[in-house]
């Protein structure tokens, strides 16, 4: 969705306020929203596409006037309630008994059905033992996933503007950039947000020049790499440029001289690793 | 609610005065999700100490300097950094299934952000500082980020290619720092002290002065 969690390349929000000493969480309810978070990941009752969609639904005036885990808060008692897991009404009569400060009432408080499995989960995922369940777990080494790009393909972000969550920001929709490298087959978070299946595809790093994203007068030695799965790109006819400008005279030959000439090479897990036990 | 941020008082809050705000609902939902059997209470505690205590840029900072001092480590770290972290003893736990190293040179500076939301790589840094969260890093990063750098206390300098890595998926990427010069002598321990958590973002450099103790990572 086209909400205000996308905010690559906005003005306005002022000078970034470091904080000298800052300490991991700044209040205890923070420690138990982090755990309760994580833990009801590890127990597979949400996922983490579903967790960050849960987030950027909030009202966008709401979501700038509030902290990190406050967004984290909205989130996680909207997907309880929305899965069933707890009611409006459990909420409101625990909350009302410890303003009063009393112990809440056992007796309204229904077990749920799979709480022997969950809570070993959230054991699980507390002693970090395995990746968390719920999270876009990827399927990097499936060789039988193809690819329709490599390295040094020119592509553009597609313009779509889906209501559901994405993960293409739109600072890059409607912008050319090259296939820098194919990070592997990941699980596509639009449709695992949605509950329309994992719909597995590559994922690859694409590079774009500043002043395609922001125009003529940025910089011509600055690039921005985002990670777009592939149904979030097309192919581009046109040449790519790696300072952005706009000339057709580029090859891609000539892209893979001067990527040969970069000084830095990063290159992650070999193709040819086993694939992971949790994919 | 954002008055709550500088009340330290959270832990006397059961006893005090109602309130209304993230304490008292997050105590409601720990309260429901333990009675209905869907969440251990001993687990969360676990979870909060390992990400208070034993999961941070010190971690980042062991990678750092043990690429400093051993080529081969690095030619590893940058090949395959989820392998290579296990061998300083870190294992690639959540948030980190998918780390890469980007490393700087005098020719290429590289940062790290996440515009849509906070993606970070909890294996080598631990969860990332409030101004990483905020909008005015998230917005600006991309399209200024020498701006950023300077606000940092960094001038970039010319002719140095700036490349900014937007944590738009599953990919968890942490920055080799340069070694600054005059460290020769340091040994791993010691230069592990002079890596800032930032310098790991990349959002300023490692420094180094003699007269200078060493300084733990912000």
């Amino acid at each position: 969705m086209n909400g205000i969690h996308d905010m690559g390349g906005m003005h306005g929000f002022g000078p970034i306020v470091r904080e000298r000493d800052e300490p991991v969480f700044h209040h205890e309810w923070e420690r138990r929203m982090f755990a309760l978070a994580i833990a009801m990941m590890g127990n597979r009752t949400f996922n983490v596409d579903q967790y960050r969609q849960a987030i950027e639904r909030m009202p966008p005036d709401q979501y700038l006037a509030t902290s990190y885990y406050e967004h984290w808060l909205f989130a996680f008692e909207r997907l309880l309630i929305e899965k069933g897991v707890v009611a409006r009404t459990e909420i409101d009569v625990v909350m009302a008994a410890l303003r009063a400060g009393a112990r809440p009432p056992q007796a309204p408080v229904v077990k749920a059905e799979n709480a022997g499995d969950a809570v070993e989960s959230s054991k699980e995922a507390a002693g970090l033992s395995e990746a968390l369940g719920g999270g876009a777990r990827s399927l990097r080494y499936d060789e039988s996933y193809r690819a329709r790009f490599k390295e040094g393909d020119r592509v553009i972000g597609r313009n779509r503007n889906p209501v559901g969550h994405t993960r293409i920001p739109r600072y890059v929709r409607g912008r050319r950039g090259v296939i820098y490298r194919d990070w592997g087959v990941f699980i596509f978070p639009d449709t695992h947000a949605s509950g329309e299946g994992a719909n597995p595809q590559h994922c690859y790093a694409v590079e774009f020049a500043a002043r395609e994203l922001w125009g003529g007068e940025y910089p011509a030695d600055e690039r921005v790499y985002v990670d777009l799965w592939e149904a979030y790109l097309e192919a581009d006819g046109e040449a790519y440029s790696r300072d952005g400008k706009s000339s057709k005279s580029g090859s891609r030959k000539a892209i893979a001289q001067g990527r040969a000439a970069k000084p830095v090479r990063v290159r992650g897990v070999k193709k040819s690793a086993p694939p992971r036990e949790d994919a | 609610m954002s008055s709550h941020r500088h009340d330290d008082n959270d832990h006397d809050h059961d006893h005090n005065a109602p309130d209304t705000g993230p304490t008292l609902r997050v105590k409601a939902l720990e309260t429901l999700l333990v009675e209905k059997g869907l969440v251990d209470p001993a687990a969360l505690d676990a979870l909060v100490d390992t990400y208070e205590n034993r999961v941070g840029p010190r971690n980042g900072a062991r990678v750092v300097a043990r690429a400093w001092v051993d080529a081969s480590f690095k030619a590893r770290l940058l090949a395959d950094a989820v392998a290579a972290i296990e061998e300083v003893g870190l294992a690639a736990g959540p948030q980190g299934e998918h780390l890469t190293v980007l490393e700087n040179t005098p020719a290429v500076h590289n940062m790290v952000v996440c515009t849509l939301c906070s993606c970070y790589p909890w294996p080598v840094l631990g969860l990332p500082p409030v101004w990483y969260k905020s909008a005015a890093y998230r917005s600006r990063a991309v399209i200024d980020p020498r701006g950023v750098l300077r606000e940092f206390g960094f001038d970039l300098p010319a002719g140095v290619e700036l490349r900014v890595w937007d944590s738009s998926a599953e990919l968890r990427y942490m920055v080799l720092p340069m070694r600054p010069a005059g460290t020769e002598n340091l040994s791993e321990d010691e230069l592990a002290a002079l890596v800032t958590r930032d310098s790991m973002i990349g959002t300023a450099v490692v420094t180094y002065s003699r007269d200078a103790a060493a300084r733990p990572a912000k």
